[in-house]
């Protein structure tokens, strides 16, 4: 029995996974979230505006690469991660002057941008595949670590190694750094409340004299920066294809959900209920029960409630209790 | 099976809550740009004359009434269900398609304004349903009513503060969590927030209870008496009319009785058809 | 909305609409036939037989959208359901491994589905609060636990006979045609179980559902190999119509084949293809007018008064939710019979290849541009989107090769493009749903 080598391997395999890919979440529903609660309709190419602006700031980060520009011991992505979102925004904005607007003018009925986001979706998709293809794309570079295994093998003398990934840690602060400003910009500026009028009661926002378009193109340009920098923190994390970003579609859908569609709160909520969920349920916990229990406790199995391959049926299954039990979502209230 | 069927705005799939956001864009803004002016016969402050018109091609909800109201003066409409009274208001506020007749504010012709310009022109509107911001505190509610304005407003939220001491109080808790009455005050307040000349009510009493409504109406007729002119649609007919210096009765879109709130109140018809003796 | 007796109707000869599907039908048709000349007629009949397929889909799909206004985004789960059937019904049965473990397999599935049962009845007893939600966590975790302990072992038992070419329990080895009934039928199933959840909370989230069960399906699909091989697909599936093979080695076939000129090998794709376009046209006939017949039927007329205002339609005593559940089975049912049709057409089932862009949304881009609510609509928009989705990447390879012939022939842009013709049918497909959205919303053939 050795609790604290069990509690390292459950930091190391499961909490700061977690924690790293909840964090990318969140900020993906926070997206989805802003565009419902605003423009009052899911997106459907939400995982494609991800995956546009991470292609975006690939190239960029290849190009800065080529020149020989890096940011030391950090990942040049992040340099190019505002131009990559000045790329997204154009995009967006150009995608909501050619589509949405016209909808908008006609006030057509919500669900038309649904499926009007559907043909936007496979836009989307192929400029996606023309910029960078549809093959698996590696752009990490700078140090690896901030805690490296085995260095924490030898300085704390246990027999479980410690890994912090320098992508994780900085999808925790990106992630903290991004969310409070965005808070900050939705509760304290003037165009930050107007925003959260116009999703609370869109004839009294304009009855008060808010300007739509304005509340609109600010709406598109945050998502925009929401988006891609959730993309590109997961594909740092982890790496970017284009098709693994349309996934994210299900998990960054539940998580709003779960938290309350419209509810910024919430989907920072849900994004980590979703992932933690996700990884503890797919995670092979036998490791961390061979530390915890005496010796001849331990079972024969893996320990692994599902394989991994199954991680969309925890978001679809989490998603169905929410809503069965608490169809609101998990924070109410407050909605922007 | 119409031919006329609009794939734009029918009800497909918009039940599903987990794709679109149900309520919202509910505002009609009227088209009146081809609106035939009506022949000038008062020269009010406020005045909506003449006016006929529906909603897009339908049935002519209006049929050439007449509303006006003079400086810090209170007007209010009343008049039987489906008379066409909250309809009026929409009609001077800009929220009605006007086939004909003219909207006037102090003179100038602003009837093919929108309702937002009209709010920049010094008009506050207050709907009966949905009038505040539920999930923002009253501060915010006060500070959104106040868009337009780019000087200082915490002297005018004072003011407000003043007027309705109970949201001070309640000043940082979400609107969406204070009783009815209390809604109403917000309601107003945000709407009193651009400083208007005009305050157009709609149904402000529906919902409250007795004690609420005499507290409201005494608020309103303080309102008044800073110069503020007020257009009510009233329920409640006859306590309405006794604050009113204007009445209008209403009965299939045109007026049926005019005068000061204590004419209408003495007169025997009005007495018999629409104040229940 | 008034709806007159079809008796006073006027029984119009050509009314304008008509007119205009014909001419739509007579377009396509074209388009097929200049096809069938520019790219040779196995390749027509190649994207006819799709085209068939695609049009049963796009039948479902309008079912369910243009009829009662769901939104199934799930498509795709469906169509690769009724993919499993065909491996279910029509392959032999595998003796060996039944005998390993295929009782034990069994029993764990039994358990589980035993589980939800008893989950289901717990929440309906049981008052709310959270003694039932303990209740259920226990009663799920413990049935979840116990159904894999049956399970595991039976599935590896299973997967460990001979794997390279089965490892799974096999089929039921009857003919292939029942598959595509059972193909409906499963995916009817599974329709009625996400449809009671879903639809039963409020008529909301059905989107959601479906987009996530469609991954689940493919999940399932694509990891238990126990049940089809997984992504080791099966091949070889049995063809309710003779083999090239056969027929080439028939000297009656090869003679007749002669005396029109043709070559054995010819002869005997096309005439294969023929006999599945055959059978596939029956089907489609089949389901359109059945189709037609609910739609006209009060039940339809019904349906659609739900769709226009769901409100009303619930005031005057009319039972939604059982409607939607109904028709959300019914257009699924169509989206497995087509995929079970598919996997026969290709002889082999491949779960790695189902992808939502091709198999859900692209059944969208059918029944938006063919006409919301219109079934002739749907099924022309399945036959010329399909079209289109085939047509494009020739056309961008012919297009981008002439582009590419003016570049040096080693220049990195060159071989870009030649990769990019490669997504031009989603580009392709964006657009055109867009601009039809925008200046057609109605669809080609509109509903009446």
């Amino acid at each position: 029995m050795d609790l604290l080598n069990a509690l390292v391997t459950f930091l190391n395999f499961v909490f700061i996974p977690a924690a790293a890919y909840g964090a990318q979440l969140a900020l993906g529903a926070l997206g989805a979230t802003l565009v419902y609660g605003i423009l009052r309709f899911s997106n459907f190419a939400h995982g494609e505006t991800m995956a546009f602006g991470t292609a975006a700031t690939i190239l960029l980060t290849f190009g800065l690469q080529a020149l020989g520009v890096t940011f030391g011991p950090l990942p040049t992505a992040l340099l190019a991660l505002p131009l990559g979102i000045a790329a997204t925004a154009l995009l967006v904005l150009g995608t909501d002057r050619a589509v949405y607007r016209f909808y908008r003018v006609k006030r057509a009925a919500p669900v038309i941008y649904v499926v009007a986001s559907l043909g936007v979706m496979f836009i989307m998709s192929a400029i996606t595949r023309f910029l960078v293809g549809v093959e698996d794309i590696q752009f990490t570079d700078g140090a690896r670590f901030v805690i490296n295994a085995r260095d924490f093998r030898d300085w704390s003398g246990l027999e479980e190694g410690l890994a912090l990934r320098s992508t994780q840690l900085i999808t925790l602060v990106v992630a903290a750094l991004a969310v409070a400003a965005l808070f900050w910009f939705l509760n304290r500026t003037r165009t930050g409340k107007s925003m959260r009028a116009f999703s609370d009661n869109e004839d009294l926002a304009l009855l008060s004299g808010i300007n739509p378009d304005r509340v609109v193109a600010v709406t598109w340009i945050i998502v925009a920066a929401l988006t891609t920098t959730a993309g590109v923190l997961y594909g740092l994390d982890k790496s970017f294809k284009a098709f693994t970003y349309f996934q994210l579609l299900l998990p960054i859908f539940a998580a709003a959900v779960v938290g309350g569609l419209g509810n910024p709160l919430g989907a920072i909520a849900g994004g980590f209920v979703i992932a933690f969920s996700e990884v503890m349920v797919t995670y092979a916990w036998k490791q961390v029960v061979a530390y915890a229990v005496p010796g001849d406790w331990v079972p024969a199995g893996l320990l692994q409630l599902m394989t991994t391959e199954y991680k969309f049926a925890v978001s679809f299954a989490i998603l169905i209790i929410v809503l069965l039990f608490k169809p609101t979502g998990l924070f109410k209230g407050q909605s922007v | 099976m119409t031919d006329t069927h609009d794939p734009l705005h029918d009800d497909r799939g918009n039940n599903d809550a987990s794709i679109v956001k149900p309520g919202g864009g509910g505002l009609h803004v009227a088209d009146n740009s081809g609106t035939r002016p009506a022949p000038r016969l008062t020269d009010a402050f406020l005045v909506g004359e003449g006016m006929v018109g529906g909603y897009g091609r339908g049935p002519s909800i209006l049929n050439g009434c007449t509303i006006a109201a003079e400086k810090g003066q209170i007007a209010v409409i009343v008049g039987p269900n489906g008379a066409g009274k909250s309809t009026a208001m929409k009609a001077v506020f800009g929220m009605l398609d006007l086939r004909q007749g003219s909207v006037r504010l102090n003179g100038e012709d602003i009837t093919r304004l929108s309702p937002q310009a009209r709010v920049a022109k010094g008009m506050a509107f207050v709907p009966q349903v949905r009038n505040i911001f539920a999930s923002m505190t009253v501060e915010e509610n006060l500070e959104m009513g106040a868009f337009l304005r780019r000087d200082d407003i915490r002297g005018t939220i004072e003011q407000i503060y003043d007027l309705f001491p109970i949201l001070k109080a309640k000043r940082r808790q979400p609107a969406g969590e204070l009783s009815g009455g209390q809604r109403q005050q917000v309601a107003v307040g945000r709407a009193l927030m651009t400083q208007p000349s005009v305050l157009m009510l709609d149904e402000p009493t529906a919902g409250v209870s007795p004690i609420v409504m005499d507290e409201l109406f005494d608020r309103i007729i303080e309102v008044a008496r800073q110069g503020i002119t007020i257009l009510m649609v009233e329920q409640n007919a006859r306590q309405a009319l006794e604050i009113a210096d204007r009445g209008y009765v209403l009965v299939q879109g045109g007026n049926a009785f005019t005068g000061t709130g204590k004419e209408l109140l003495a007169d025997p018809q009005v007495r018999k058809s629409f104040l229940g003796g | 909305m008034t709806t007159l007796p079809d008796a006073t109707l006027a029984k119009p000869i050509a009314r304008p609409d008509h007119l205009r599907a014909v001419l739509l039908y007579a377009g396509m048709a074209a388009l097929i036939a200049v096809t069938g000349a520019a790219m040779g007629w196995n390749y027509a009949l190649t994207v006819v037989n799709m085209g068939l397929i695609s049009a049963i889909m796009a039948l479902g799909v309008n079912l369910q959208w243009g009829f009662a206004g769901l939104f199934n985004v799930g498509v795709m789960g469906f169509v690769a359901l009724g993919g499993l059937a065909t491996v279910l019904v029509a392959t032999p049965p595998q003796p060996e491994a039944w005998s390993a473990g295929g009782l034990r397999v069994i029993a764990g599935l039994a358990l589980g589905a035993l589980t939800v049962v008893a989950l289901v009845v717990l929440r309906g007893r049981m008052t709310a609060g959270r003694g039932r939600a303990l209740a259920l966590v226990v009663v799920g975790v413990l049935g979840f636990l116990a159904a894999r302990w049956v399970l595991d072992p039976g599935v590896l038992a299973v997967e460990a006979v001979n794997p390279s070419v089965s490892g799974n329990l096999g089929g039921l080895g009857l003919p292939v045609l029942l598959a595509w009934p059972a193909g409906g039928l499963l995916a009817a199933g599974a329709a009625w179980i996400i449809g009671k959840t879903a639809l039963g909370l409020r008529s909301d989230y059905l989107a959601i559902a479906t987009l996530g069960i469609a991954e689940i399906i493919l999940a399932v699909m694509k990891n238990e190999d126990w049940l089809a091989r997984g992504v080791k697909n099966v091949v070889g599936l049995p063809a309710p119509v003779p083999q090239e093979i056969a027929l080439q080695t028939d000297p009656a076939f090869v003679a007749r084949a002669a005396s029109l000129g043709l070559s054995a090998v010819d002869a005997s794709t096309l005439w294969v293809k023929v006999l599945y376009l055959g059978l596939f046209a029956v089907v489609l006939a089949g389901l359109l007018l059945l189709a037609q017949l609910a739609l006209k039927s009060p039940w339809g007329r019904m349906m659609r008064a739900i769709r226009d205002n769901e409100v009303a339609a619930e005031a005057m005593g009319k039972d939604v939710t059982a409607r939607h559940l109904q028709i959300f089975v019914l257009g699924s049912a169509l989206c497995g019979i087509a995929g079970a049709m598919m996997v026969t057409l290709d002889g082999q089932l491949t779960p790695g290849s189902y992808q939502p862009l091709r198999y859900t949304f692209l059944i969208w881009v059918m029944v938006i541009v063919g006409g919301s609510g219109n079934n002739w609509g749907a099924v022309l928009g399945g036959f010329l989107i399909w079209w289109l989705w085939v047509i494009v990447e020739p056309v961008g390879n012919a297009l981008f090769g002439a582009l590419a012939t003016v570049l040096p022939p080693d220049s990195p842009i060159a071989s870009h493009l030649q990769d990019a013709s490669a997504h031009m049918r989603l580009l392709t497909m964006g657009l055109v749903l867009l601009l039809m959205l925008r200046f057609s919303p109605r669809g080609l053939i509109p509903e009446r």
